[in-house]
């Protein structure tokens, strides 16, 4: 089950990680306080063997017991101090890493929303949800330890190798010996392991889409009795992830082995060196002993270098992951679309504002899906329709002829390939979204509604001053007046969260929505397909009087949808083939009467 | 383009109201009952078919941990010995020092690796088994439970709560472990290296216990508010992936986002929270642990310089005790894991303990063979009455007897009950009082798989899932040959759309047939329903969003490929009903009229009114 499309560039980690900047930068002050408090929190660690070196020369073999005490009470201040200092790191950043995890999400969710409906079209939701949850969860971690702790260590590292080159140089390069071959393998293993966690990673966002679509699909496989061939998808994509750690594992407990035998080897030749030359008395038995600790202090910063990489590179993934998402072209608020107008070759001045009202206008407009086959045939070929104001046009064709395509493109879900779409003579590119869809009203075949109160679902097709009166019009037209028997009437939830709902009513409450904001163009796509024929009837007679001066088109599949509409237009090969009232192309389009009787007679007639 | 309210209930009718005020508290706040101790059994039931594997790794890690901590006791060794044996020209401790470090070394690294992978081995198969039983049980569970638990919560469940417990598995148990090995090694070493040294440390046990448990206290609530934020923001962001047409059209993304923010705000504080408690409990142990090492040092070297104790003792206990305390951050970073994979599991154990409404039979029967030339079999309705455990009966008691081969189809208004019955027949839900009977067999005592053979429901919301258009018309069949799929396609008249497709049958649907029109994907439905060839087809609603022509050819397939089947169709289009065999007209839960349809358009009852009002539609 591909879902992801490819991953875009090859970056190193590095310069993946660098694009968290912009959302790392509000919080820097703090974030790189916090470290410079672990780098001498870390340093506190190390200056606590030089301590005892003092103890062990000085006051132990003077037999002087103030010295001794001193240094203890050294010591316990030292101590004191490492710890405040690393609870005030963990501190300092607590707040603001969680929230840059928070607005990480936020920024995606936000972006999700303004990416244009193709590419959700493309994506499958559990590989977006997954970038939302898991990946970002990643990067706090992220930035909590890896981040500050390669940093840490390194300096930790570095001064801790100081000290004991200060103290003895000849132990100190022994010790210092395996950090090349450390190094090398610390950069081999990173490409290994980077590849590794992309695959794990992806793995997770199919795993992802299984499980939402066998929940959403339950009534499916519960129908057909299918949750066994199911489970063996999700087994197998399970076992396959399975896999994946495993090889991650391996890549990781490799690099362990390195890290902790390589130094360790030269710890133990750097004790049996520092015996001999105690013994010849070249070196002193506290140096020996504080160099030791030193080099053991030191173990923990070498030992978590390999994690810390690992956990850096998984990061680098999983930033990767998040902006292939945000690298995504959104829809602005204005914009002239996607490849509007070109090609036609018609003059500008057309598209110049026709005097007052001019109704919905299709002017040449040709659609393929962006993804599709340029050479593949257009869904929409060349359609040109006029809708009078105030007329309502239904919109018939075969299934799959384009309709509901062609109703898309009116609220600008989908951009036109080329020609273009007027309202009342203004082009619909050339007006801000936002209020395009403030005029156009839409309902869609597949009634969703928000998990929010019923009255809040169906206002939210109106403008902010909208009030009950307009709720209680807008549900005695779609005659949804069922809502006032459910437990808290108007009040009550619906949605994901809430009650559940038929799907007629669901339609009756999308077409309530619809209507309430009295929009100047309604879409309606197939509005009444779930209700029954005595409610059809009501919906009908209300919808009419709402129909009387809106500039409405109506996607119909029924003869008793037809009739609500003064002219109807024949959408077949992906071209308007005819229009007229309904009585007219029954008599005079055999397709049309075909597609409203069913008859294969009509056909040949 | 499936919305997400098809996630959740749709279903039924006005009925479902009542249905869904039962447990509505529980299944809102997101907090399902959980047994007594049903964490603790999960986490042991996972666990157990691995015992020796698990017993296995962690003798690996002992033999590790002794290699790793040997490294002090050389170091003493080293200064009391070596250095005045080599003074006195005596090779042999030096020797034995050297041997024995880069033994230990070899050995820590060898063990280390061979560890990890044994350990990663045992996680992934405790993960890989948890997942499936989530995703078993959640397929298992009745649709009564789907309907108030939400698609959102569920995926949570089965994402970032088994990340957390992987979280614990991959990283937590492995330093608990190390922790737990290294305090009883080092512990015991100090103690022989020197009693009294051995029993300060041993002593400071006792406050970093006490603040662990003050730590598991507080951070295990954190955590349990954390994991059910998180599922919150989880839903939304669900529903708005999946309804982003309306939320598009409808200019809902600054609400969406206001709102979003609230509940992904409420996860960032609890975060937080978290992390503060951590930084707590690392400040505190920290404290304990270098005030300890403070009074051990005090001590010991008083008593070096009174001679009591040797130098290379003292050298040693300070390199042990550094190592003592190193693991307690790790100590922390596991509690951490451990809370926020308790929490986590005890979701999912609550989930786990849910029992499915509609069971497995115990003693499973089978069908009688079906009579030749009679490929329907037929459905008996005895004493049937369904009503939802709060109360409120939805069908009263009936009977109804379905000849095989008869098709019948149900109207009513919205509400009437039509749903109930068929998820009844379809063994949805099973009734509250009274036995469904398929040529005689209560359906109770069927598997799923038999049950399937016999009765498949085709519903008005066509899902399609990702993969091929073959493959989603093979649910019916999943050994369908091609031609198998393509006879069903041809006979609903699906093939010609299907090879305009860019690949013809192998075209990905992608996310849920966004590309795919409502008729189409009713038509794939059908042509799932046709490969799976059930003695008894439920249609419910199965045709709304087809054209006329569509509907014709789904009539005329139910006329010729399914003819001889039992079939229940509930249409709102009284098209449909002509070519039925019998009409029941259902009211408030009751069948009110019972009739071939000429008998009923005859008649003077509502059937009678509802064929006059579809006849004036058609006009």
């Amino acid at each position: 089950m591909p879902t992801t499309p490819a991953p875009a560039k090859d970056r190193s980690a590095v310069r993946t990680l660098l694009r968290l900047w912009p959302y790392v930068r509000p919080v820097r002050v703090r974030l790189f306080t916090a470290a410079a408090i672990a780098v001498i929190a870390s340093c506190t660690g190390l200056v606590i063997p030089l301590v005892l070196k003092w103890m062990v020369d000085g006051p132990v073999a003077d037999r002087d017991s103030a010295g001794v005490w001193l240094g203890a009470l050294s010591l316990l201040l030292l101590g004191a101090a490492e710890a405040i200092l690393f609870g005030l790191r963990r501190w300092l950043v607590a707040r603001p890493l969680s929230h840059v995890e928070a607005e990480m999400r936020a920024d995606l969710y936000r972006h999700l929303q303004r990416l244009p409906v193709a590419f959700h079209d493309r994506w499958a939701s559990g590989q977006l949800l997954s970038r939302g949850t898991t990946d970002l969860m990643l990067l706090r971690m992220f930035l909590a330890f890896p981040l500050t702790f390669l940093l840490v260590n390194s300096v930790t590292i570095l001064v801790g190798v100081t000290i004991m080159l200060l103290q003895d140089w000849t132990l100190g390069l022994v010790v210092l010996g395996p950090a090349i071959p450390v190094m090398v393998t610390c950069v081999i293993f990173e490409n290994r392991y980077a590849r590794v966690a992309r695959r794990a990673q992806d793995q997770v966002g199919d795993l992802t889409t299984v499980v939402e679509e066998s929940v959403l699909g339950i009534r499916i496989i519960k129908g057909f009795g299918r949750h066994r061939s199911q489970a063996r998808a999700f087994r197998d994509l399970s076992f396959g992830l399975r896999g994946t750690e495993l090889h991650k594992a391996r890549l990781l407990a490799t690099i362990w082995a390195v890290i902790v035998t390589l130094p360790e080897l030269a710890i133990g030749a750097a004790l049996v060196l520092g015996t001999v030359r105690v013994a010849d008395g070249e070196l002193s038995a506290g140096t020996l002993v504080a160099f030791l600790s030193t080099a053991l202090a030191l173990r923990w910063p070498v030992d978590s270098i390999g994690f810390l990489l690992a956990m850096s590179q998984e990061a680098a993934t999983a930033t990767e992951r998040y902006f292939e998402v945000m690298d995504a072209e959104p829809e602005s608020a204005t914009d002239t679309g996607t490849g509007t107008g070109t090609g036609t070759g018609t003059g500008t001045q057309e598209r110049a504002a026709a005097p007052g009202g001019d109704g919905l206008r299709f002017h040449g407009v040709t659609f393929r899906y962006p993804d599709a086959d340029p050479g593949s045939p257009p869904v929409l070929d060349r359609v040109d329709l006029h809708i009078r104001p105030g007329e309502s046009m239904a919109l018939v064709g075969a299934t799959g002829s384009g309709k509901t395509t062609l109703t898309a493109l009116v609220p600008r879900l989908h951009e036109v390939t080329s020609g273009w779409i007027t309202l009342d003579g203004e082009d619909i590119t050339a007006m801000p979204r936002e209020e395009l869809r403030a005029r156009v009203a839409v309902a869609f075949e597949e009634p969703t509604l928000f998990s929010a109160s019923v009255g809040e679902n169906v206002l939210m097709g109106a403008g902010g001053d909208a009030d009950d009166g307009d709720l209680e019009r807008a549900l005695a037209v779609a005659q949804a007046e069922f809502v006032h028997a459910l437990p808290q009437g108007t009040g009550t939830q619906v949605g994901e969260q809430g009650l559940s709902l038929s799907g007629g009513q669901r339609q009756r409450l999308a077409l309530a929505r619809a209507v309430v904001g009295r929009p100047r163009f309604l879409v309606l796509d197939d509005p009444l397909s779930a209700l029954d024929v005595h409610t059809e009837a009501a919906v009908e007679a209300a919808l009419r009087r709402v129909l009387a001066d809106t500039t409405a088109l109506i996607v119909a599949h029924r003869p008793s949808t037809v009739l609500l509409a003064d002219r109807v237009a024949l959408l077949s090969g992906g071209r308007v083939t005819a229009v007229g009232t309904h009585h007219e192309l029954l008599n005079t389009n055999a397709e049309y009467a075909h597609l409203m009787s069913g008859d294969q007679e009509a056909d040949r007639r | 383009m499936t919305a997400p309210t098809t996630a959740s209930p749709t279903a039924g009718d006005d009925e479902d109201l009542t249905a869904a005020k039962e447990h509505a508290d529980a299944f809102d706040q997101d907090v399902l009952p959980t047994p007594p101790g049903a964490t603790g059994t999960l986490l042991r039931s996972l666990l157990a078919p691995m015992k020796a594997r698990v017993a296995l790794t962690t003798f690996l890690l002992l033999l590790q941990q002794a290699a790793v901590q040997a490294g002090p006791l050389l170091v003493a060794y080293a200064i009391d010995r070596a250095v005045p044996a080599f003074r006195e020209d005596d090779l042999g401790p030096l020797i034995a020092v050297g041997v024995g470090y880069l033994g230990c070394a070899l050995a820590g690294g060898g063990l280390q690796y061979a560890f990890l992978i044994a350990s990663a081995r045992v996680n992934q198969d405790v993960l890989l088994d948890l997942r499936g039983r989530i995703f078993r049980h959640a397929q298992a569970l009745s649709l009564d439970f789907h309907e108030r638990y939400t698609s959102g919560r569920l995926i949570s469940r089965s994402t970032t709560d088994v990340e957390s417990l992987r979280e614990l598995l991959s990283e937590g148990l492995q330093e608990l472990v190390t922790v737990v090995l290294s305090f009883l090694y080092i512990s015991a070493m100090l103690l022989w290296l020197d009693l009294g040294l051995g029993a300060v440390a041993v002593a400071s046990f006792g406050p970093l216990y006490l603040l662990v448990r003050i730590y598991q206290r507080r951070a295990g609530r954190v955590f349990r508010t954390r994991s059910t934020a998180i599922a919150s923001v989880i839903v939304k962001f669900v529903e708005t992936v999946n309804g982003i047409r309306p939320v598009r059209a409808f200019r809902r993304e600054a609400v969406n986002e206001a709102d979003f923010r609230v509940l992904n705000q409420r996860h960032e504080r609890t975060n937080g929270d978290a992390l503060l408690e951590m930084a707590r409990y690392v400040v505190g142990s920290r404290l304990v642990a270098n005030t300890a090492v403070a009074l051990i040092v005090l001590w010991g070297a008083q008593r070096v310089a009174d001679g009591s104790l040797a130098l290379g003792v003292l050298a040693a206990a300070v390199l042990y005790l550094r190592r003592l305390y190193d693991p307690i951050d790790r100590l922390g970073m596991f509690l951490n894991s451990y809370q926020s994979a308790a929490a986590s599991l005890e979701k999912i154990a609550g989930l786990l303990a849910q029992e499915p409404s509609v069971p497995e039979p115990t003693a499973p029967q089978e069908l009688p063979a079906r009579r030749p030339g009679m490929p329907g079999r037929e459905v008996v309705f005895d004493g049937v009455a369904f009503g939802y455990r709060t109360g409120g009966e939805v069908l009263p008691r009936f009977d109804l007897t379905l000849p095989a081969g008869q098709t019948v189809a149900v109207v009513g208004s919205t509400g009437a009950g039509k749903s109930t019955l068929a998820k009844l027949l379809a063994r949805f839900y099973d009734p509250t009082a009274g036995r469904v009977l398929l040529d005689g067999v209560d359906l109770r005592d069927l598997t799923t798989a038999e049950l399937r053979r016999g009765v498949v429901m085709v519903t008005q919301e066509a899902f399609l899932f990702s993969g091929t258009v073959a493959e989603n018309i093979a649910i019916g069949r999943p050994d369908a040959s091609r031609e198998d799929i393509e006879r069903a396609a041809k006979a609903l008249g699906a093939h010609e759309f299907i090879s305009t497709l860019p690949d013809g049958y192998d075209t990905d649907v992608r996310r849920r047939g966004g590309r795919i029109s409502a008729g189409q994907r009713q038509l794939v439905a059908f042509a799932r329903a046709l490969l799976a060839d059930p003695a008894v087809l439920i249609l419910d609603e199965a045709t709304s969003s087809l054209d006329v022509p569509g509907e014709r050819a789904v009539q005329a397939a139910m006329a010729t490929v399914l003819k001889g089947r039992t079939a229940v169709v509930i249409a709102h289009r009284l098209s449909t009903v002509e070519i039925a065999d019998r009409v029941l007209v259902m009211e408030h839960g009751g069948i009110v009229e019972d009739g071939t349809p000429a008998e009923l358009v005859a008649g003077t009852g509502r059937f009678a009114d509802l064929h006059r009002a579809w006849r004036d539609s058609l006009a």
